[in-house]
């Protein structure tokens, strides 16, 4: 009797239990499984269970939705966890310089540049080792990443040419700054997979043009002002390595 | 734009939550944290999102790629926790023989290896087909079926073994 049916795949034995299987080859399987009472019991015990998950996680939908959730998505929070914690980083330098500096304004700008490297190294830190979703739009899309990071950024930029220095641009990204609007991210790397990435936002506190270096963790960082926007870029390279990258950057944004 | 994103993204909110809570093992705090890294980062990338595509299959996208890339990565697995205490609900008469217990089913669910959790979870509790749940989870197809098929041989397992003498199949 059974024989006229074939016995069924697994794939179709699973979509039994999910309700997703063909209704005509439904009939089969069923009548199959009649035959069958040891895999009869198995596809009874997974709908069971399946059942046994709907019931078990069906009241957390109830939930009332927290405020912060709702202020996220009305777009009124820039600032995600993960990147919280930079910040709170900086606040603990912020404090420690506080005690230092007397001058107000130097707290302001020091406070505000150690909020900018903490995003930039924190953003470097968490893309770099991305392969799949290392940036948001390629190289291939350059001239569309250019265009739409600089009407983010209300700024004109480029996506500095490194490949003298060995660096070819893999891409780019929109980020949340902490004490800006939108921040841009370009991601470079050499055929070896040795990543750079230079972070762009625009400088809403007045820092003064200057060209500085800072190191954190095993990552070393140049940052700079250079007419309405603020540079950060950064690398595990050695300093030297990093300093002719940045000159070569800072030499195609000339203002 | 933000009203229009605001009315879109806020219906899914709550089936978000049930997911990074279930995810993080009922850590409410890390779980909210996940939801709204992922809110965030669907905000900014709301004009990559292809209309009229499957809003839901893609928020679940990025929770799923920042859980990957972020969360689990960072946190080393946590003890396994007692689920009575968050689900007081689930309490079920000990003489209700006749089904499967919800807590050994969940407890067998949240004893298995992450991908085949994620699977089981995306298909059974969220309702996604195989098409959307190898889309979230960037997997092919016959990765899902066999990661489903696995994840459900191995909970059936685990609830036998754990089943108290009366609600053990008599075979």
């Amino acid at each position: 009797m059974n024989d006229v049916v074939n016995s069924p795949l697994e794939n179709e034995i699973q979509a039994l239990v999910d309700g997703r299987l063909d209704p005509a080859r439904r009939v089969e399987v069923e009548a199959w499984l009649a035959a069958h009472p040891d895999e009869a019991a198995r596809v009874r015990d997974m709908s069971a269970q399946r059942a046994a998950v709907e019931d078990a996680f069906s009241g957390l939908l109830d939930r009332p939705v927290p405020a912060r959730l709702r202020s996220a998505v009305e777009g009124r929070v820039q600032t995600a966890p993960v990147w919280r914690m930079a910040a709170m980083v900086a606040l603990v330098v912020v404090g420690a310089a506080g005690g230092w500096f007397a001058n107000e304004t130097l707290t302001a700008h020091t406070s505000a540049t150690a909020m900018l490297t903490n995003d930039a190294l924190r953003a470097h830190s968490l893309f770099v080792r991305e392969k799949r979703h290392a940036v948001e739009v390629t190289a291939q899309e350059e001239a569309h990443l250019v265009t739409w990071l600089s009407r983010r950024l209300q700024a004109e930029l480029v996506a500095p040419n490194l490949e003298n220095e060995g660096y070819r641009l893999v891409g780019g990204r929109i980020l949340p700054a902490s004490d800006a609007g939108p921040a841009a991210q370009f991601m470079y790397e050499t055929p070896d997979g040795e990543r750079v990435t230079l972070y762009i936002e625009q400088d809403t506190v007045g820092r003064e043009v200057g060209f500085r270096f800072t190191e954190h963790d095993g990552l070393s960082a140049f940052w700079w002002k250079d007419g309405p926007l603020v540079y950060v870029l950064t690398g595990a390279a050695p300093r030297e390595e990093l300093l002719g990258l940045a000159r070569a950057t800072k030499a195609q944004f000339a203002s | 734009m933000a009203r229009a994103s605001f009315d879109l993204i806020e219906p899914h909110i709550p089936s978000l939550r049930r997911y990074a809570l279930v995810l993080l093992r009922h850590d409410e705090q890390r779980a909210d944290d996940l939801v709204q890294d992922c809110l965030v980062r669907a905000l900014s990338r709301w004009h990559l999102w292809r209309r009229p595509g499957n809003l839901r299959a893609w928020l679940f996208t990025i929770l799923h790629n920042i859980y990957v890339n972020d969360v689990a990565r960072a946190a080393a697995r946590p003890d396994v926790v007692e689920i009575q205490d968050y689900f007081p609900a689930m309490a079920v008469p000990p003489n209700q023989a006749d089904r499967i217990q919800l807590r050994e089913v969940v407890t067998a669910i949240q004893g298995l290896p992450d991908e085949q959790r994620q699977t089981l979870l995306l298909v059974t509790m969220e309702g996604f087909s195989y098409d959307e749940t190898a889309d979230i989870t960037g997997v092919p197809i016959g990765t899902v079926m066999s990661r489903l098929s696995r994840a459900r041989d191995k909970v059936r397992g685990s609830v036998a073994e754990d089943a108290p003498p009366r609600g053990r199949r008599v075979t």
